[in-house]
């Protein structure tokens, strides 16, 4: 990556040197011995915030990669269907979004690995999205506001026929109204 | 130009959409015939001998012999010398001609005759339209393969099947040699299962176009096409009651995978059974008593079979640990299904009075196998070099067949029912 930085910068800017890391800060002014300055009394100042997007809106959230929402899908084991420990925090995030927001609707797409019979995997898959909402609303999000379906194998993440690519298709989505 | 783009559109997967037959394997016993060109039938393009020579040969079941230039060639009106066809090592000869009638139709006419009993089996006269040569020499071929085999043919039957091109799915109808392919339905969502009704005018049908699996009925001939089951949560495997007004389906609507019946209309829908497995793949048995189906209620899918009006289910198979598929024979004396022998996915098909197993494929990811109506062969999708293709095998394992398409993944074959 640097390497082709280096590249670009030196045929667009003609730059004698592309390092980045080694550059050195360019020189600075020098020191001057003064008198420390004394404090000076301020008024208080009382900090004010404009309002964030994320507040107008809490769907907004769902799409902040930086919140735990923006992540959607829940990894399962081969012929597995129980949710592993390491997603009950996203569960949790989501049952939460959820009993905040009754009017959110989620639809959660079960999916399988693409290995047998294909309305076989609808049913693997099924049982999947089955059982993240079966964690949800435990969690108190309402019967009502979550569908789950299964695309079977229909949808892989990855197409390739090896176990590292089944495993990514061996996959929750969840999706809220307005993204499917 | 925007029409002309659209028309290029819809036209270059059309010329792709062939499907091309290659025979890989034929029966032990085949019966030599002596198929001659009919006369005349250079004006009825593209004949009816090479046809009628090629179905018969695809079945496995007949050698369609290389004969000399006859002069004159021997017509259905001709009186036959059986010694002469004898000697040709001939055990049948058809032999028949195309005329062309003054009001443009045409008439084909033919005789077949059993060499060794010395004797005509009889011959049907066909008027029919320019457009109709092929199926018309499909009509012959049943007659010959019923008189000489005893059992009916499958040459005017049609299959459905779904061809993935890209992120594009087609579910496509074509004849039973993959010949005169057309799209019933396009979309940029998978299309599975696949299911004729009993009088061969409709499919039943799981379309994810809702991202989700909704049923559809589609009638083929006008393209009309209603949803059948779209209730919260999953709906998919069709199968069609033997009534044809009645479909079993796959619900997840009250949790789980669950089998329920439903009007063809969508209305009526009722719980046909209740556990807390997956049960899916239902089919009926040719005279609507029973329903196999797939469930993994023992720990395993495997095939299990239950009275129609419901009852405790009996599970049918028990070798190995993934059983799925379950198609019951025309005659319902035997059951084809898919089984997982280490790796590898076969077809299999098991006796049901003497439960006898035998695997009838050598690929190894067999899928969604289809009984022709007459029994004797299973259509089936399968991957040969990273794309999927069909093929067919012969209920006894002998006569096998590939179909595959130019540019496409081809799978969920469907066989059509007899066409009256």
């Amino acid at each position: 990556m640097r390497a082709m930085f280096c590249v670009l910068s030196a045929a667009s800017l003609l730059l004698a040197s592309c390092a980045t890391e080694e550059q050195k800060p360019a020189a600075q002014a020098p020191v001057e011995a003064k008198p420390a300055p004394q404090p000076v009394q301020t008024p208080a100042v009382k900090p004010v915030e404009t309002p964030k997007k994320a507040a107008a809106s809490p769907f907004a959230a769902l799409k902040d990669p930086n919140n735990i929402l923006s992540k959607r899908s829940i990894y399962f084991e081969f012929d597995k269907f129980d949710v592993k420990a390491e997603y009950r925090p996203l569960v949790e995030a989501h049952a939460k979004f959820l009993r905040e927001n009754p009017s959110a609707k989620m639809l959660i797409q079960g999916n399988a690995d693409e290995r047998g019979s294909r309305e076989y995997n609808v049913g693997l898959g099924q049982r999947r999205s089955d059982a993240v909402k079966k964690m949800l609303t435990l969690l108190g999000a309402r019967e009502d506001q979550i569908e789950a379906v299964s695309l079977g194998e229909e949808k892989p993440a990855c197409s390739e026929h090896s176990e590292e690519c089944w495993a990514k298709n061996r996959r929750d989505d969840m999706l809220y109204s307005g993204e499917y | 130009m925007i029409r002309l783009l659209a028309l290029l559109f819809l036209w270059i997967p059309a010329a792709h959409a062939q499907l091309s037959i290659e025979i890989t394997g034929a029966g032990a016993q085949r019966i030599p015939i002596a198929i001659v060109p009919f006369a005349g039938e250079n004006t009825l393009p593209p004949g009816i001998s090479s046809i009628v020579r090629a179905d018969l040969e695809r079945s496995g079941l007949f050698r369609g012999l290389e004969l000399p230039p006859l002069t004159p060639e021997p017509t259905e009106a001709t009186s036959i010398n059986y010694a002469e066809w004898r000697a040709r090592l001939a055990d049948a000869l058809l032999v028949g001609s195309v005329q062309q009638r003054p009001d443009g139709r045409f008439e084909v006419r033919f005789r077949l005759h059993d060499v060794v009993k010395q004797q005509p089996l009889g011959g049907i006269a066909y008027t029919l339209n320019k457009d109709q040569a092929r199926a018309t020499a499909h009509r012959v071929s049943d007659f010959v393969y019923e008189k000489l085999t005893g059992e009916k043919g499958v040459f005017s039957t049609r299959i459905a099947y779904v061809v993935k091109r890209g992120n594009r799915y087609e579910l496509q109808i074509a004849d039973y040699d993959g010949a005169n392919g057309e799209t019933a339905l396009a979309s940029f969502e998978s299309i599975i299962s696949p299911i004729w009704s009993p009088d061969g005018k409709r499919l039943a049908y799981v379309s994810f176009e809702n991202k989700k699996p909704v049923v559809y009925i589609h009638s083929l001939s006008d393209g009309r096409r209603h949803v059948v089951a779209n209730f919260k949560g999953s709906n998919s495997a069709p199968a069609w009651a033997p009534d044809g007004n009645r479909l079993a389906v796959v619900l997840s609507r009250e949790g789980g995978s669950q089998l329920f019946m439903i009007n063809a209309d969508g209305s009526g829908v009722r719980r046909l059974a209740s556990s807390t497995a997956i049960d899916t793949e239902p089919r009926f048995s040719p005279d609507g008593q029973s329903i196999y189906f797939t469930s993994d209620r023992g720990g395993t899918p495997q095939i299990y079979r239950m009275s129609a009006g419901g009852g405790e289910p009996q599970r049918v198979t028990f070798e190995g640990s993934y059983n799925v598929s379950p198609r019951i024979s025309p005659d319902g004396k035997t059951l084809a299904y898919i089984t997982r022998n280490d790796a590898k996915f076969q077809v299999a098909l098991l006796d049901l009075s003497s439960r006898q197993v035998q695997i009838l494929t050598d690929s190894d990811r067999d899928e969604s196998p289809s009984f022709s109506p007459n029994g004797r062969m299973i259509l089936l999708a399968t991957v040969i070099g990273e794309r999927g293709v069909l093929s067919a095998v012969s209920a006894d394992g002998r006569v096998k067949q590939r179909l595959s398409t130019a540019g496409g993944d081809v799978r969920e074959p469907a066989w059509g029912p007899f066409i009256e």
